[in-house]
């Protein structure tokens, strides 16, 4: 709690650096503007139309709350216009990708701790298939699925569900190996099968990975479904909005599209920390 | 249909062996090496046996002997993309955003009042899909490689901004104490042993960076770029229905990906001699 001054006061330099940069920026339009009509603006005057163009260089601060609140509240939520429906399209698709991504990452990691062959074979590719640019390929996955005539949330899940799998399963791999030898052999001792080692010892130790890659997938499958939505004229979704938005200019639907996806992304990752939280203090590993 | 029963069978050979060394010499080098690479040879088999046995369509999926054509017949195409997206964009970006992020760290580091009011902002937008703000940046920086530059920058800024505030955390108090005796300076104390402590944190960031830095100059270019780029060369095959082409630029970005990715790595492992994880490895 003692961190909140520090992190008001940081927000608000970001808030001012903003509001001077949008001046700066928007001030050549209202220079040219007034030049083209042969008036000779005051200062106020540029400070002030700076504030409130329509299609300001870097929208002001109030412009984008304006803009994202107007997205969220004015129009009905089925409405084309709306972001709560955009975004209802980008996260049905995020959550479907995730979880099948989650699903068979954390499956492949059982397989890879009990199959040494299965190990030596794919953990290598795992590890190195973090450091592909995987995201390139989205559009392509799109037209293709498209080709086949599968359109919707398929395409993009997939994408998603390939973003999140990785993180999870190098994060289970490790967690579920994370029991030490002394616990393994009490098991051992008790007779206990590999399906009961894995379901009283090996799962609920590697809890704590599993929510720390859950953080970081869900973040990466919201940026797959985002990119997903910006190639071969997708019409909904926030990346959609994005798209449009840097097609006509209109810069404020870009910001406060930006801010939606923002906040839907730190959402996802409030939820997965307080089921971490919930789950974690009753298994009584609550830190 | 022999392609595809031969992928089959050759499927099946690989896997018995694959097991029947796991079993025997998983514990020794070479097999650490052959069995992935056997693994991989494999997945290209089944892909090329089941594209031909099977007569998938080249729009589809475009069999790996197809693209490896590709890539040697357009060989100057895909080196004009490379030069222009990752030599250009990405490598520029990535060099100003980390050493800005890194020098922003050092400044910080000194206010601890900043340090606690930027850890958590960092930590929250590190967990943003950046990759969003590519169309303004294009927007305000033009078509060029500037704005990709740009978009990257951004893009590991964060990252390793928090991985260097927390490196520079991780001296303990005695170390620090120690410099304190031999009345070192605020200088010579983060020189000598606050920047070295801080090496693995920073690599750890560098490196996670690597990947971001081609994601963001790739998926910028999606939102416009001059006639040449991964990116822009990707979104338009896949507009023609060209996929071997857009394969090709793939197998470039996972191969440069890698190489990059390594480049760092082999550079932390020069730089971060001392630390236990470096240590009594090859």
């Amino acid at each position: 709690m003692r961190s909140i001054l520090p992190i008001l006061t940081v927000l608000c330099a970001i808030l001012v650096i903003w509001y001077g940069a949008a001046m700066k920026l928007n001030a050549a339009w209202t220079y040219d503007q007034a030049a083209r009509a042969g008036t000779d603006p005051t200062f106020v005057d540029v400070i002030n139309d700076t504030m409130a163009q329509e299609r300001p260089v870097l929208p002001p601060p109030h412009q984008v709350a304006k803009g994202l609140w107007e997205g969220l509240t004015a129009q009905a939520i089925t409405s084309k216009r709306s972001l709560v429906w955009h975004g209802w399209v980008t996260l049905s698709a995020t959550l479907l990708g995730f979880a099948v991504g989650a699903g068979l990452g954390t499956a492949l990691a059982i397989g890879i701790v009990h199959n040494r062959a299965m190990d030596l074979s794919v953990m290598p590719w795992a590890i190195a298939s973090q450091t592909v640019p995987i995201l390139a390929i989205a559009p392509m996955v799109i037209v293709v699925l498209a080709s086949l005539g599968i359109t919707g949330i398929v395409p993009k899940a997939i994408i998603s569900a390939y973003l999140s799998f990785f993180p999870v399963l190098v994060g289970m791999v490790k967690g579920l190996r994370s029991p030490d030898g002394m616990q393994l052999d009490l098991l051992r001792t008790y007779n206990a099968s590999t399906a009961a080692t894995l379901w009283k010892l090996r799962l609920p130790s590697s809890m704590p990975y599993l929510f720390a890659s859950l953080k970081v997938a869900i973040a990466a499958s919201l940026v797959g479904t985002i990119v997903g939505e910006l190639p071969a004229g997708a019409t909904a979704g926030l990346g959609a909005r994005l798209l449009s938005g840097s097609y006509y200019g209109q810069t404020v639907q870009i910001w406060s599209a930006l801010f939606a996806a923002a906040g839907l992304a730190a959402a996802l990752v409030v939820i997965v920390t307080l089921v971490e939280r919930l789950v974690l203090r009753r298994m009584g590993v609550a830190r | 249909m022999t392609w595809f029963w031969g992928a089959i069978l050759f499927w099946l050979a690989a896997l018995a062996f694959n097991i029947r060394t796991a079993r025997r010499h998983g514990g020794e080098r070479w097999a650490q090496m052959l069995i992935p690479a056997l693994f991989g040879v494999t997945v290209l088999v089944l892909w090329e046996g089941m594209v031909r046995g099977l007569d998938v369509p080249s729009v589809i999926l475009p069999a790996p002997s197809a693209i490896w054509d590709r890539i040697t017949l357009s060989l100057p195409t895909l080196w004009e993309d490379f030069r222009q997206t990752i030599l250009k964009g990405a490598l520029s970006g990535y060099v100003i955003g980390c050493g800005a992020a890194i020098l922003t760290a050092i400044l910080v580091d000194r206010f601890p009042f900043l340090q606690r009011g930027l850890l958590p902002v960092g930590n929250f937008v590190a967990a943003l899909p950046i990759v969003g703000i590519a169309p303004i940046l294009v927007m305000w920086f033009g078509f060029d490689w500037q704005s990709k530059a740009a978009v990257v920058v951004v893009m590991v800024f964060f990252p390793v901004l928090v991985n260097t505030v927390a490196g520079l955390a991780a001296t303990d108090r005695m170390q620090r104490d120690q410099m304190a005796t031999w009345s070192a300076s605020y200088g010579q104390s983060l020189l000598k042993l606050r920047l070295p402590a801080a090496m693995p944190f920073i690599f750890n960031g560098l490196k996670i960076a690597t990947t971001l830095a081609l994601i963001g100059a790739i998926v910028a270019e999606f939102f416009g770029s001059p006639i040449r780029g991964m990116g822009f060369r990707i979104s338009t095959s896949v507009g023609q229905l060209a996929l071997d082409m857009v394969w090709a630029e793939i197998a470039v970005a996972a191969l440069a990906g890698s190489a990059f990715y390594g480049l760092v790595a082999l550079i932390e492992k020069s730089v971060t001699f001392w630390h236990p994880s470096q240590r009594g490895r090859g």
